[in-house]
């Protein structure tokens, strides 16, 4: 059973995946994202995948394939021909820097899908990815959520771009797809309805 | 005040219906602890030591009365009958159920109240000067303002989960009463050159662990961009604010990271592609919600009341109160109250639903029905006629609301602490206690004069100890409770950070050490001179040998 939301002019659907997650093989390096500075560290890029991690990921020969931001940098010649096949989309995790993918790709629009992987729900960076994803970088097809995607998320995922949600594998779809309507007229514009409450009614003192 | 129309009541509506459903869901066993933990904290859900605590929003400090009685119900219906004001102008239950929290959103839903955003790592409780839209030095009445961005920043999908909790006050007033250094963002409203509302702006300041005042970010914006830059600012923040140590992720470790010109240059960065979006604010919006601001129908009163100067005249209990609890009034014959919730031997800032009951009676008889909440825990009725002042105070007096101590030593602004708060490393209500019967005489209070002490349990600076002219701070220190003594910290426009004057005190030590510091600055005091003017003055020096004559010497002395 898919666990996969998608959300088509305005209509939830439970559907089944097309696209096949390419994960870095594990690294025996330290993982810098978690290391006490995070600021500093943004502030030199200093990388977070080794070239070797880079090197060493495994991509499968067939198939519609999501890969890391990383390696779709640093391979991008050898998947040139699927990339054109549209069968390339690119995820990448809420400690990147969105300019670097668009400083290698800047017609974002070649690529079918950008997934945005959240490691724990509770980090809000993935809402800013998207609207930067949808408001800056002009990016139209399907933005999906991965990682630690729950229920209480979808809302705000939504009104911030994404238009797929997997949902995190031992809780239901089925149920969290109710969530997507939690409110009905938020006060604020974002990605889904940009114009706020001011501007959409004609509301009286 | 502002009243809800079909949009905002269709929100709380169904914020109550998703968090109905969401407690069901835990009480399942379909949400872990950690999963739920953000959502009950976004809804002011924090669980304490003997129970859950509460905390209901009260936007800008702005209650009408039939809300107040409200609160007093539930204190009585889902409480033990009373409840606790707190610095940022939201009141907290200390003893609901866990499972009883929908029905009490549900209550609250219907006098157009909520507990969104209460607590936990999002936009908070917007607030202000408790005397905006009356007071004589007032520039600008910014709760139209403060409405606007709060319902901007309820549910902002964006900003949903923050690195940590996100703070905004705004003012309009010349002498700043709502702290905006203080806080993550602070706004300070005023008319430019050319006559035009404009904002400066401050970001970065915050007490806690790390108290830091914040820095302007912006000298001028044009108030129709206050939401699109707040967004800017935000979203740097969201980005870049640490997320690996809850004790580094306020937005002020970044801007200190960063230096403040880095930090401007990436809001300005982000703002380039912000300014002029659909969350501009409208000329028609700001008209709209500043209809619900307008002037209360005033009389037009003499300036003097013969029976009021009477009283003054004959009754000394009643002019100290009008001395200390009675405040200027834009508008002649007018004048506002406070009532104190902090009478001598009790918890600062609680009020019990009888209070409640009676203070909403006088809001409906003496102030338009209207009341509002301070920052320093006290309640305010905004609009009273000079000529009712002696019957507010006579009716006020039986309830035990009419301690004249506003902006004296006894008017101690105070944290749960370690009696209800499970993040406290002390408890802080018995310490104010002891004080406030240590100076328990009020001529004695008034001769102190103008004084400000503010104690807190834990350095999460909920009692903001920093900015107390006296601040005490409750630590733990192997298993048992000691408390650290600041002086010299000020809130206002000349705003600072208090100095510790040394090692650490038992909770017997106290009141002992608050009356030496008095006793110095009794001894040193210039006539004019309040006692922050003379610690600014003469430094803590004087202070600290006469609190610690013994140890003067011992220099190694371990501070803990």
């Amino acid at each position: 059973m898919s666990n996969l939301i998608q959300l088509n002019n305005g209509e939830a659907k439970i559907v089944s995946d097309i696209w096949t997650l390419v994960r870095l093989p594990e690294s025996q390096v330290e993982v810098r994202k978690q290391a006490g500075k995070v600021v500093l560290f943004k502030l030199t890029g200093e990388k977070t995948v080794s070239e070797e991690q880079v090197a060493n990921t495994v991509i499968p020969e067939n198939g519609k394939l999501i890969v890391p931001l990383t390696v779709f940098i640093a391979r991008k010649t050898e998947l040139q021909t699927r990339i054109s096949a549209n069968e390339i989309g690119v995820w990448i995790d809420t400690h990147e820097i969105l300019t670097s993918l668009i400083e290698n790709q800047v017609d974002l629009n070649i690529l079918p899908i950008i997934a945005v992987n959240v490691e724990r729900f509770a980090d809000g960076r993935n809402f800013s990815l998207g609207v930067l994803l949808r408001t800056r970088y002009g990016f139209k097809n399907e933005l999906r959520a991965i990682g630690d995607v729950l229920r209480d998320q979808l809302f705000f995922l939504k009104r911030s771009g994404f238009n797929s949600y997997v949902i995190r594998a031992d809780r239901s779809a089925a149920e969290a797809i109710a969530s997507l309507n939690d409110f009905t007229q938020p006060y604020q514009g974002a990605v889904d309805e940009t114009h706020p409450a001011f501007r959409r009614y004609n509301r009286v003192a | 005040m502002y009243k809800y129309d079909e949009i905002d009541q269709r929100i709380v509506d169904e914020r109550v219906a998703q968090y109905r459903d969401q407690t069901r869901r835990y009480l399942a066993g379909e949400l872990s602890e950690d999963e739920f933990r953000p959502l009950r904290l976004q809804n002011g859900l924090y669980i304490q030591r003997h129970a859950p605590m509460l905390r209901i929003a009260v936007p800008y400090g702005m209650l009408s009365s039939r809300q107040l009685r409200k609160l007093g119900d539930i204190a009585n219906k889902h409480d033990r009958g009373y409840g606790h004001f707190t610095t940022r102008q939201n009141m907290q239950l200390n003893w609901p159920k866990l499972e009883d929290v929908p029905d009490i959103l549900a209550e609250l839903a219907t006098v157009e109240m909520h507990a969104i955003q209460t607590s936990g790592n999002c936009i908070r409780n917007i607030t202000t000067d408790q005397f905006a839209g009356i007071a004589p030095d007032e520039v600008v009445d910014p709760r139209a303002m403060a409405e606007i961005i709060r319902q901007w920043s309820t549910f902002h999908p964006e900003f949903a989960l923050l690195p940590r909790k996100f703070k905004i006050a705004v003012s309009g007033t010349k002498e700043d009463r709502a702290v905006v250094q203080m806080h993550d963002i602070g706004m300070e409203f005023y008319l430019d050159t050319n006559n035009n509302l404009a904002i400066k702006v401050w970001v970065g300041g915050g007490l806690g662990r790390t108290p830091i005042l914040g820095t302007v970010i912006r000298e001028h914006l044009e108030w129709q961009h206050a939401l699109t830059y707040c967004e800017a600012i935000v979203r740097v923040y969201n980005l870049h604010g640490r997320r690996d140590n809850s004790y580094k992720a306020r937005i002020k470790i970044l801007v200190k990271a960063l230096g403040i010109e880095a930090f401007k240059a990436q809001v300005e960065a982000e703002w380039s592609h912000l300014k002029d979006a659909p969350n501009t604010i409208t000329e028609a919006e700001l008209v709209r919600v500043s209809k619900h601001f307008e002037p209360m129908p005033y009389e037009t009163l003499p300036l003097h009341d013969a029976n009021y100067d009477v009283a003054i005249a004959s009754n000394l209990s009643f002019a100290a109160w009008v001395k200390r609890n009675v405040h200027a009034h834009k508008t002649p014959g007018y004048r506002a109250v406070t009532l104190s919730l902090k009478p001598h031997g009790k918890p600062p800032g609680d009020a019990t639903a009888l209070q409640m009951l009676t203070v909403a009676d006088l809001a409906d008889q003496y102030s338009f029905g209207e009341l509002r909440v301070s920052h320093e825990q006290n309640l305010i009725l905004a609009d009273v006629k000079v000529s009712d002042l002696f019957a507010v105070w006579e009716k006020a007096r039986v309830h035990g609301l009419t301690t004249p101590n506003i902006g004296l030593l006894t008017d101690i602004i105070c944290c749960p602490g370690g009696d209800f708060c499970s993040l406290a490393n002390a408890k802080s209500i018995p310490i104010a206690e002891a004080i406030q019967m240590q100076f328990d005489n009020l001529d004695y209070l008034h001769d102190i004069g103008d004084i400000e002490l503010n104690i807190s349990g834990c350095m999460n600076a909920c009692g903001h100890h920093h900015v107390g002219h006296i601040g005490i701070l409750g630590i733990d220190k192997d298993g048992s409770e000691w408390y650290q003594v600041s002086i010299g910290g000020s809130q206002g426009n000349n705003a600072s950070l208090g100095t510790v004057i040394g090692p650490s005190f038992s909770a017997d030590e106290m009141p002992s050490v608050v009356q030496k510091l008095i006793d110095v600055y009794i001894k040193e005091r210039t006539v004019e001179e309040q006692f922050i003017d003379t610690v600014r003055r003469l430094g803590v020096t004087p202070f600290k040998t006469y609190v610690y004559p013994e140890k003067s010497s011992a220099k190694n002395e371990v501070a803990v």
